[in-house]
């Protein structure tokens, strides 16, 4: 047995010590939002928090964030709005949306220690989230959008440095 | 056609799609009334719009959304005409049935640049019908005339201020005939087309809810993987399960067509029983496959003349006469689709019917599919169509072999099942833009003036063997191979166009601009060879090739300025342009690059002027000329799909990349005002942007790339090249 929790609600998981935390929220969970794009840590798809640090969850064993806190999209928009989800939103940024859910994470990520990021700090955070359908321009400007606006997580206080 | 409606609206209530309270339009009424000996698109209010007595305006969209906006182009068409509160308007997926066709294929699917362009009319027709039987109903209420009345905002406004809402009157509505003409706006009274409204899928898109085929639950559904060989088309000689079936959560093995399932009770499972799966392949005819050898061949078969697409004058003759001829070869790869969400569809096999949630951009494809593998009447088939991770043509395979392959599973093993393609499944498994050859000679006269042109293709056809062959092939010619070639603007006397079509085998299939994807980077990288020969300013010399082409030259002139063209760059940086007509629209794109100290280049900035008639929502058509612009620049760096002894060599995003933020040029989106009708927008930026960046590496180093991708990862390579 596992513990795990995730975006705040605590589960006890009989699953192989070794299965990646990205299948356990999507088939065991049924938290959909979580995407599966490369299983390698190249596309950023199924990036969650971990202790409010970004993971790429394909490639963490379920054991590795055993006690920890999760926390996926679903847990960032209840309840209401996060305001990087708002600036999304305000710059239309998705197309087919696939990316979108390991974007915006990876971006909140981002806000919390660098509430203020420069371009180049954006292009550095978020080179590792792949987006095919190239929205990329509108993402930068999401995050610009939403800069300042990012509270902290329970874990990690805004602000400080990783 | 009462059949075909009366099964949509079955469809429409069993789905949930709508309050069951609430009333399609006209739908008691016989399609809309055909005039005899008059051709047009019909058009069915009932089956596209369904108006509730919240007022709540649901549009079902025919189109696959695969992030090109369709679920929000549509329902503005229809909303433009309708008069509706556009806050209160929300998109859902049609099934799949016969009205739902695209007028340009007979069959429900999304592909080449279609959706606006077939739709533009019909759809607003949809609204104008439904406008006018509001109308009718609410005046019939109130005691007055029609023609009285106007409406806004959902809302039908009787003389004399007081209004009446939509929905109050949308039951009496739906009793009224369709008007067969309705009439329609003139485009200055639109008031959302032409909009940058916000797409309406963008909040689910955010939340996570957004429901993609991978993410499809059901009660008990299984997750499978299929093992296939490391060759495409390989067989299975013999497999042993033993140590698969014994990891827990595998559920079964069963072979299929192309290859061995192994079904569980989850991804994870299914993923590791199929590691621990002991086939013995027969690799099959293509095990020989190589794309070095390949190119060599295409390059030896395009010195021999080939099947005539296109021959004005006498291009030989003229050629052969010329005092200054140039010649020029290019070579673009095999390329995957990568579309981000990698291939799956969910399939429920019952004894009497098959339900099937893909996001598929086939859906009449898809369902006359599962009918034949199961031996089910179509309309015992249901087609659930998803949210689309990324579609870039994969999604419209002509043999839907992700839903062939799923059917097949179903078919053993009788429950609920998804497969899953993992991503190196996705890469290696098949249906690639082809590699292309193409051998281009020009000649000038004495004056300097062009007087021929002659462009040789070679490369696979995609249409042979689907259910394009008849409408694509014309005397030996795929149009697909040679198109954007065969159009060729420059006004050159002497032009001659032809085609080998080799028959590798290999698994070809349409990709994010089908065959301007090739015919793009050769015409618009030789035209600029014949600038430099000419020594003339590339972009002069093109217009003054394009006298006759004035969207041609509206887009050229409008990115040269916008770009700044003919200031002076500081040293190791190029400037480069190309203008390209695909699917009814204009595209110029400016590249700047800078030589970076490591032998390669920064793409810094792309300006881009789009002409693609009457806008539908700017805001999309600027997204989408981003994205063509990023997925063309990704193909143009990296992208290249190898063969060894038939085996793929790439496997992920590690060795197929494409273009990161940190790669990310600089954007603008220039439109030209027009009141053309509306050209294709998901594809169109694509073509231009390969000989846009190549063009202005020439400007910066002196070198001509001919061969794609620029970052070659064979020998030779350009980054090589610029070091040397
Ligand atoms: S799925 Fe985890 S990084 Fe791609
Ligand atoms: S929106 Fe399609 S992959 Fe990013």
């Amino acid at each position: 047995m596992i513990p795990i929790k995730v975006n705040g609600k605590a589960y006890e998981l009989d699953v192989p010590a070794d299965m990646p935390l990205l299948w356990v929220i999507r088939d065991e969970l049924g938290l959909t939002g979580t995407k599966y794009g490369c299983g390698s840590a190249l596309c950023g798809a199924c990036t969650v928090h971990v202790d409010g640090r970004a993971v790429r969850s394909c490639v963490t064993p379920v054991s590795a964030v055993a006690g920890k806190e999760v926390v996926t999209i679903e847990g960032l928009s209840s309840p209401g709005m996060h305001p990087v989800q708002q600036a999304w939103i305000e710059e239309d940024v998705p197309q087919c949306g696939y990316c979108q859910p390991g974007q915006i994470m990876s971006a909140v990520a981002l806000l919390a220690v660098n509430p203020h990021p420069s371009d180049a700090d954006i292009e550095q955070a978020m080179a590792g989230n792949i987006c095919r359908c190239g929205t990329y321009q509108r993402i930068k400007g999401a995050i610009h959008r939403a800069a300042g606006k990012v509270a902290a997580e329970p874990g990690r206080p805004a602000g400080r440095k990783p | 056609m009462s059949d075909i409606l009366s099964m949509s609206r079955r469809d429409f209530l069993k789905s949930g799609a709508v309050a069951g309270a609430g009333l399609i339009l006209g739908f008691s009424l016989p399609a809309a009334a055909q005039q005899p000996g008059k051709k047009r698109m019909p058009y069915y209010p009932n089956a596209f719009l369904h108006i509730g007595r919240d007022n709540a305006v649901t549009v079902f969209v025919n189109k696959s959304e695969m992030g090109q906006g369709v679920y929000t182009a549509i329902p503005m068409l229809i909303a433009e005409e309708l008069d509706c509160d556009w806050g209160k308007v929300r998109a859902v997926p049609a099934p799949v049935a016969e009205i739902y066709a695209n007028p340009m294929s007979g069959k429900q699917m999304t592909g080449g640049s279609t959706s606006v362009r077939t739709e533009w009319e019909r759809m607003r027709k949809v609204g104008a019908a439904a406008r006018s039987m509001l109308v009718s109903a609410a005046a019939k209420r109130a005691g007055v005339a029609p023609s009285s009345c106007r409406t806004s905002g959902g809302k039908v406004i009787l003389p004399g201020g007081k209004s009446i809402e939509y929905g109050a009157v949308a039951e009496a509505a739906a009793l009224l005939p369709v008007p067969p003409e309705p009439v329609l706006k003139a485009p200055s009274s639109f008031t959302l087309l032409g909009k940058p409204l916000r797409r309406l899928d963008t909040p689910v898109k955010v939340n996570g809810s957004a429901l993609f085929g991978i993410d499809t639950k059901l009660p008990g559904l299984l997750v499978a993987l299929v093992a296939r060989g490391p060759v495409y088309g390989g067989t299975v000689r013999s497999f042993d399960a033993t140590k698969a079936r014994a990891v827990p959560g595998v559920v079964a093995v069963v072979k299929i067509d192309t290859g061995v399932a192994v079904v569980a009770k989850g991804y994870w499972a299914a993923k590791r029983g199929r590691d621990v799966l002991e086939i013995d392949w027969d690799d099959g005819a293509r095990a020989g496959l190589s794309t070095g050898k390949m190119r060599t061949a295409y390059a030896v078969l395009s010195k021999s003349p080939g099947t005539i697409a296109r021959n004005d004058g006498g291009a030989e003759a003229a050629l052969a006469a010329s005092p200054n001829r140039v010649n020029a070869q290019y070579d673009l790869p095999y390329l995957a689709h990568a579309d981000l969400e990698p291939l799956n569809c969910t399939v429920d096999l019952r004894r009497d019917s098959c339900e099937i949630w893909a996001g598929t951009q086939g859906q009449t494809l898809c369902r006359d599919l599962a009918a034949s593998l199961t031996g089910l009447p179509p309309e015992k088939v249901k087609v659930h169509t998803t949210y689309l991770g990324g579609g870039f043509g994969r999604r419209g395979n002509p043999h839907q072999d992700f839903v062939t392959m799923a059917v097949q599973v179903a078919r053993e093993i009788r429950k609920p099942v998804k497969v899953i393609w993992t991503r190196e499944d996705d890469m290696r498994g098949g249906y690639y833009r082809p590699l292309w050859h193409a051998r281009m000679s020009g000649g000038f006269d004495e004056k300097g003036r062009v007087i021929a042109w002659r462009h040789r293709i070679v490369g696979q056809s995609i249409m042979k063997g689907t259910f394009n062959e008849k409408s694509r092939i014309k005397n030996g010619v795929d149009l697909s191979s040679v198109e954007g070639a065969q159009q060729v603007p420059y006004e050159i006397p002497n032009l001659l166009v032809d085609l080998h079509s080799p028959e590798p085998g290999m698994p070809v299939q349409w990709w994010r601009s089908v065959g301007h994807s090739h015919t793009g980077f050769e015409v618009e990288s030789f035209i600029d060879e014949l600038a430099q020969v000419a020594g003339k300013d590339p972009y002069q010399f093109r217009r003054g090739l394009l006298s006759n082409h004035p969207r041609h030259l509206g887009v050229l002139d409008l990115a040269a300025r916008k770009a700044g063209w003919g200031e002076k760059l500081p040293g190791g940086r190029g400037r480069g342009i190309a203008v390209f007509e695909s699917y009814g629209s204009y595209v110029c794109q400016v590249a700047d690059v800078t030589l970076k100290p490591d032998g390669r280049v920064r793409v810094d900035r792309v300006v881009c002027a789009v002409d693609c008639g009457m806008t539908v929502n700017p805001s999309i058509i600027e997204a989408q000329m981003q994205g063509g612009i990023v997925f063309g620049l990704s193909a143009a760096l990296y992208g290249a799909i190898t063969l060894e002894n038939g085996r793929v060599q790439q496997d992920n995003f590690n060795d197929y990349p494409v273009l990161r933020m940190d790669e990310m040029p600089k954007v603008e989106v220039h439109i030209v005002e027009s009141r053309e009708k509306p050209g294709g927008i998901g594809e169109t930026a694509v073509p231009p942007i390969a000989p846009a960046v190549t063009n202005a590496i020439f400007a910066a180093t002196g070198r001509r790339v001919r061969q794609l991708p620029i970052y070659n990862i064979e020998p030779g390579s350009f980054n090589v090249i610029l070091n040397a």
